[in-house]
């Protein structure tokens, strides 16, 4: 780390002479280390399912998760800092409830993720506090059909077809990228979003891993929801088998 | 909190004493109103043009003080050009009524206004939105408002037909300002309407001359007593009175 020692990455409000902000670069380290997370957009839904490490056999199962509600219509998975997650995504609940209030109509996700973007951006510019340790994922269907973002620590969001980060960001992707999203249901999109966490979770490395699910679309009536139980089983099921073959 | 009601309205004040209407059809919506605006029993203004823009696809209709309504209009305009920026795209016609709705909630202490909002938007096709004196918001297909509304409730209810075309709505509104004009003394002159679909707004004016014209009653004295000739009179069937000497 060239950074270390030369004074530029004390702050977050400090440039290195060649124009970069290392506190933001760090946060994003953050992010490396921290389990998988990807959002797929298909045909009429969005699913998004996480990796969540698990560090000790005595946490209780399905505690600390990572998938959110923001809104009747809208879900959000971060990977990185899990309280950084849970801060922003509060703050994304706050957005959607004052839309509501103002507008009396469902927040669109492009404006949700401006609103992230703008918020997490501001956690850039001053020595007082740290960026956020987190990229976050938000899914949605709103009045332009299922939408999705990702907002990274810098505060830079991009829409896209296939999302991940986190550890196993660059597997995933290429498992991604196989894959004709804008032709899949949802409920084939579960399947393949069970595969590709198991896929991409190196259990040579890391201990266990809990999987979570959740996914927005027509047999869900545009709801955020948790994937049902016997779906679930059903996507890990194929999962693992798949994996066999896989190698 | 004082009572509401249109009578504080302060002496000399510029008043919308008004007919105003809007009807949804199939394609879009249908908005009315009379062009009366009055001080006392002066009128102020007899082509008044009481519809007002919003946005593209979105007016009201404004009664109350005229003040007070077109402050109002003014300031709803201003936040749907927000939300249309903000959006990238043409905002929503229950949007615009909430805008508007909570303007005249908030400040039902001070103001006298009676809003109808109506328009078209991609996600709901035509709407019309009710916003009474002290703010609350409610869809209906039609809306009458303004104090000759009070005097056409019941032809509105035995008219109108869902189901009705560009043309039928037109006439249901034309025919019942028509009425409530003839009926309320602070309402008159010619009519407004507009015609608002996907595709455009189209205005349209009815001349106070040309207003449609229903039964206006007749003399009484004189035509309803007489009788055709040859057709003994009640007159002279009568005998009079005898008087006792």
């Amino acid at each position: 780390m060239t950074s270390i020692g030369t004074g530029y990455d004390l702050s977050a409000s400090t440039y290195s002479p060649d124009g970069r902000i290392f506190q933001v670069e760090y946060a994003n380290k953050a992010v490396e280390n921290s389990g998988t997370a990807i959002g797929l957009r298909v045909k009429d839904g969005i699913v998004l399912a996480v990796e969540k490490l698990v560090h000790s056999k005595l946490l209780v199962p399905e505690a600390n998760r990572r998938i959110q509600t923001v809104d009747r219509h809208v879900g959000l998975a971060t990977a990185g800092l899990l309280a950084d997650g849970r801060q922003l995504a509060n703050r994304a609940r706050d957005e959607s409830l004052n839309y509501r209030d103002s507008w009396k109509q469902p927040i669109p996700l492009k404006y949700l993720a401006d609103r992230l973007g703008l918020y997490v951006q501001v956690y850039t510019l001053y020595s007082s506090v740290r960026p956020f340790g987190i990229s976050t994922i938000v899914g949605g269907i709103d009045e332009n059909g299922p939408t999705l973002y990702v907002i990274e620590p810098s505060g830079v969001f991009f829409g896209y077809h296939g999302a991940a980060v986190g550890k196993g960001k660059q597997l995933a992707k290429t498992e991604m990228e196989k894959l004709k999203l804008s032709e899949l249901t949802t409920r084939q999109a579960v399947m393949e979003a069970a595969r590709i966490i198991h896929l991409v979770h190196d259990d040579a490395k890391e201990k266990d891993f809990e999987l979570e699910l959740s996914w927005i679309g027509d047999e869900t009536n545009g709801l955020h929801l948790p994937v049902p139980k016997d779906l679930f089983e059903e996507a890990d099921k194929a999962a693992r088998a798949a994996l066999e073959t896989f190698e | 909190m004082d009572r509401v009601d249109m009578q504080r309205i302060k002496s000399g004040e510029v008043n919308l004493g008004t007919s105003i209407m809007a009807v949804q059809f199939e394609g879009g919506v249908v908005i009315g109103a009379d062009s009366r605006t009055t001080t006392g029993s002066y009128i102020a203004n007899r082509v008044t043009d009481k519809l007002t823009f919003l946005h593209d696809r979105i007016y009201c209709c404004r009664s109350g003080s005229a003040a007070d309504t077109q402050a109002i209009a003014d300031f709803g305009h201003y936040y749907l050009q927000i939300q249309a920026q903000a959006l990238g795209a043409p905002p929503s016609v229950p949007t615009a009524a909430a805008i508007m709705e909570r303007m005249c909630y908030q400040n039902k202490d001070q103001l006298s206004a009676g809003i109808i909002v109506a328009g078209w938007d991609k996600q709901n096709g035509p709407s019309v939105y009710n916003i009474p004196l002290g703010g609350g918001l409610f869809r209906q297909p039609w809306a009458i408002g303004g104090s000759g509304s009070t005097y056409v409730y019941g032809y509105c209810d035995a008219t109108y037909q869902e189901g009705w075309g560009r043309d039928e709505t037109v006439n249901f509104v034309k025919n019942t300002l028509a009425l409530a004009m003839s009926r309320d003394g602070s309402s008159g002159g010619c009519i407004r309407m507009c015609v608002i679909t996907e595709d455009n707004v189209e205005r349209l004016f009815v001349p106070g001359d040309q207003l449609p014209r229903f039964w206006e009653g007749k003399e009484v004295l004189g035509a309803a007593t007489k009788k055709p000739a040859g057709v003994p009179t009640a007159a002279a069937d009568v005998v009079p009175m005898a008087v006792e000497a």
